[in-house]
């Protein structure tokens, strides 16, 4: 099985994200424009200068005219994109192997969801006729049985368990709270995410991430064409997909204390960027940090931590912004919120600002100075046991 | 073994005789939940009373009460081959759907062969009586499944004496009838009694006084009817089980027929089940008869029925899979707040999510065997099993090399848990494990009958049919898990 990658043949030369809010003064059409409008200008590029676009929306709108009809594209190919929660991520990836293959010289992918629309809490997928059989849970109480399997399995008592997702919480409000276009700009107490009311297992308010509209949008071109458009193009290292085929929920030796896809996906990417050592070499992490355990299995499954030990390392501030290896410095989906078709280029935004050195100097991480060179994006959807994963690497730097 | 002569008219099922004629097995089915009625004056003002009753589950309705008694039946004896059932008959008198049959769903539940009919008997208290006296009476063996929800408004009679249960029969020609039917006689009255337009969750009394002494009447002379076509005298009835729609007239009439002693009706612990009664009382009659013993089952409903049965030497042997005794052991309580949200009485806030959209009728109509009969499927080279059923083994290299894996009698263990307190639930929070089945196999799944302080990992589960929510009409039936309690 080949998985050949495309390192650095594709270059990211434009970015735009709108602030992720409850936005209800602005449609999925208006927030779509203003991100747009943000990339074309970044690139400084207009609208005919691209060839195609990619758009990536999990449920708020359906085939690519929703994109064209918002931006009046004229006669452009339009791809609607949708993979889960890695909806965005996926639109990138599909771009990116566009112009790799010479299709296309310069693209753009929008990913965008209105998700406060619907009148309910959290997400919800639109329902597929079915027979009825199919379970009915929330993400929040799939998710939650991370916690009591990781602390059986490793050994960790409840309350250390406890403070490992508390830190997670309190690390990513902290580093939202220094992001403008974040949805919760407080930094919390541990003492605040332990007393939040409990939505699922012994999950509380904080251990989820908010619910926000929003949109991202990027402008890719070859990797040879990069300097036409900006001095500072970010170079796609690896892109790496994997759809889970259900295993997990159906396979009694699954046992909730690792994402299989997750992991394999990581192996894949990092091949692919030709790293050897994640856990010295990544500078930076964006990851789903959909709920607390989340992020905690995300730093072993991505091989920052040995199986067992991520609690340990959240403790010790290894992942905290001035930390050894800094994840989410934006403030991850805990302070962004969860616009299922935006998150994966809101993460690769955080990455390209970092990258450029262009984020603000309260949110400004050391690793890079330092001299590690690759930031990594991470994006799921789905539940343990049954998930899509994305991993991207990119870097300021052609190898 | 005499030769008996059955005069009977063919139903074109079956004319062969096989051995005496009477109940093969039975099996009788009480919700978890309990209702203190001492609850009730002290939260509306009235009503109440004294004890207990069952209360069927926010999941159950008279369809999947009836499939698990169905389950218990069919499990208590050996039931294939010449012992089994060749038709189904339901009785209750809250029918979850008009129009369309609810016996069908029991049929599938069970996975009983498609040439099997199912019928429902009508939606009235006496439509079991029926049931049970034409299966005693004609040919072929039946299976007749009595399910009763009992419902009033917050305060009345009806609420706090009426009580939920399923109770089951396989009845036919064994050898290993456990009570032969011996005789039986009816009285029909057409009288204003008790009365219910459909769709409504109340029905109404005349006069009880009237009803007592019009049900005594029927009753006594039924009952010396059937001594008659019995051949039998009032003193050689060993045990009288009573059906009535109170239990003063029950009562009124047990003492006046002379039986040795009066089976007692669990109408202090479970309640008036109605319908389900005649098969509830009935059980409760047979779990306490010894050999040779001969049961008396008087049902007033309408006018009154008897049919009297003989206990065979088979019935020493014979262990209901769970008996009521058990059953009404292992009852646990319920919040008479709660039991009013359960039977629509008060509305409670929901969840802020979306309400689960009505189920596929022809996405359902193809998954038959999964979503009524829990069979999922079995890699026949790896011996894997899969839930739901899938085509493709795990290594995606083989298709269709599965056989069917049938779930809904196999236990399984809690391998972790949690609990949502988001999620849509007609009664949240949901409650919720992950189950590895003995031999293989695990889903994820709800529990329900089950509070979150008992759940363990390592907890041992068994499988239940529960109509998971209604939509557009439509009753979503499928499977739950809850834990084993003996």
């Amino acid at each position: 099985m080949a998985s050949h990658g495309i390192r650095d043949q594709v270059a990211i030369v434009g970015m735009g994200c709108t602030n992720f809010v409850e936005n209800w003064g602005a449609s999925l059409d208006d927030m779509m424009i203003d991100a747009s409008n943000e990339a074309y200008a970044s690139a400084g590029v207009n609208k005919d200068d691209v060839d195609a676009y990619w758009f990536g929306t999990a449920q708020s709108a359906m085939s690519g005219i929703a994109l064209a009809r918002a931006l009046q594209l004229q006669n452009k190919p339009v791809t609607r994109v949708e993979n889960y929660c890695a909806t965005g991520s996926e639109a990138l990836r599909q771009a990116s192997y566009a112009l790799a293959a010479g299709a296309y010289d310069l693209c753009m992918v929008v990913g965008a969801e209105k998700v406060k629309d619907t009148g309910f809490q959290g997400l919800n997928a639109n329902p597929i006729p079915n027979d009825g059989t199919a379970r009915t849970l929330t993400a929040a109480a799939m998710f939650s049985m991370i916690v009591p399997a990781y602390g059986n399995k490793f050994g960790v008592d409840e309350d250390t368990m406890r403070a490992a997702l508390s830190h997670i919480a309190v690390k990513n409000h902290y580093n939202g709270a220094r992001n403008s276009r974040a949805q919760f700009r407080k930094e919390i107490t541990v003492e605040t995410v332990e007393k939040a009311p409990k939505m699922a297992g012994t999950l509380g308010l904080f251990d989820c991430a908010g619910v926000a509209d929003g949109s991202a949008a990027a402008i890719v071109c070859r990797a040879e064409d990069a300097h036409k458009y900006t001095d500072k193009p970010i170079y796609v290292k690896a892109l790496s997909f994997i759809a889970g085929n259900g295993g997990g929920l159906t396979d009694p030796n699954y046992d909730y204390t690792t994402f299989p896809e997750i992991a394999a996906c990581a192996v894949d990417a990092y091949a692919q960027a030709g790293v050897t050592n994640a856990r010295e070499q990544v500078a930076m992490a964006e990851v789903h940090d959909c709920f607390t355990p989340t992020e905690l299995l995300l730093m072993e499954d991505l091989q920052f931590s040995a199986p067992g030990t991520a609690w340990r390392d959240v403790l010790d501030g290894v992942f905290d912004l001035d930390g050894e290896l800094p994840v989410n410095p934006d403030g991850g989906l805990k302070s962004f919120g969860h616009p299922t078709g935006a998150s994966g280029l809101r993460m690769m935004f955080e990455a390209f600002l970092q990258l450029r050195g262009e984020v603000p100097e309260e949110r400004k991480i050391h690793s890079l100075a330092e001299g590690r060179k690759l930031a990594l994006t991470h994006n799921l959807g789905g539940y343990p046991g049954e998930m899509v994963s994305f991993v991207s690497l990119l870097g300021a730097e052609l190898d | 073994m005499v030769l008996r002569l059955v005069f009977a008219v063919s139903d074109g099922l079956s004319v062969t005789v096989r051995g005496m004629r009477g109940i093969i097995s039975w099996g009788a089915y009480l919700p978890y939940r309990r209702l203190d009625k001492s609850q009730i004056s002290a939260f509306i003002g009235q009503g109440g009373g004294r004890g207990t009753r069952a209360v069927a589950s926010f999941d159950e309705d008279t369809t999947s009460m009836g499939v698990e008694a169905a389950r218990l039946a069919l499990r208590g004896a050996d039931v294939s081959g010449a012992s089994a059932p060749e038709a189904v008959l339901f009785g209750t008198a809250l029918p979850a759907y008009a129009d369309k049959t609810n016996a069908t769903a029991i049929h599938a539940a069970l996975r009983l062969p498609a040439a099997v009919p199912a019928f429902d008997m009508g939606a009235s208290v006496g439509s079991t009586a029926g049931a049970l006296r034409l299966a005693l009476s004609t040919v072929g063996n039946r299976l007749v499944v009595t399910s009763d929800m009992r419902t009033g408004l917050a305060g009345s009679a009806d609420e706090a004496n009426g009580g939920d249960a399923a109770a089951a029969f396989v009845i036919g020609e064994s050898d290993a009838v456990v009570a032969e039917y011996i005789g039986g006689a009816s009285i029909t009255e057409e009288f204003i009694d008790r009365w219910r337009t459909p769709g409504e969750i109340r029905s109404k009394v005349w006069d009880d006084k009237f009803s007592e002494l019009t049900y005594v009447a029927a009753g006594r002379q039924a009952y010396k009817n059937a001594l008659e076509a019995a051949g039998l005298s009032a003193d050689q009835v060993d045990l009288v089980a009573v059906a009535a729609p109170t239990a003063r007239i029950g009562s009124a009439l047990a003492s006046k027929v002379g039986a040795a002693k009066v089976v007692d009706d669990l109408t202090a612990t479970i309640g008036c089940t109605g319908a389900a009664q005649p098969g509830l009382v009935l059980a409760n009659a047979l779990e306490n008869a010894e050999p040779g013993q001969t049961i008396a089952l008087v049902v007033l409903a309408d006018g009154a029925d008897v049919m009297i049965l003989r206990t065979s030497p088979a019935i020493a042997k014979y262990t209901p899979t769970r008996s009521i005794a058990t059953q009404l052991a292992s009852g646990a309580p319920l919040a008479y707040g709660r039991f009013l949200s359960w039977r629509g009485m008060i509305n409670v806030e929901p969840p802020r999510r979306p309400e689960p959209a009505r189920p596929s009728g022809t996405a359902a109509a193809r998954t038959t065997d999964w979503k009524f009969g829990f069979v999922g499927s079995r890699d026949s080279q790896t011996g894997d099993v899969f839930l739901p059923p899938i085509r493709v083994s795990s290594d995606g290299q083989r298709t269709d090399q599965m056989e069917d894996a049938p779930m809904a009698d196999v236990e399984g263990t809690i391998a972790t848990f949690t609990v949502d307190r988001i999620a849509y639930s007609p009664s949240p929070p949901i409650i919720f494990a992950v189950v590895d089945f003995d031999g293989g196999g695990r889903l994820p799944i709800e529990l329900t009958d089950t509070d979150l302080e008992e759940v363990a990992i390592g907890g041992r589960v068994e499988m239940t049919f529960r109509r998971l929510f209604t939509a557009d009409g439509i009753h979503n039936y499928f499977w739950k898990g809850k834990l084993i309690r003996g």
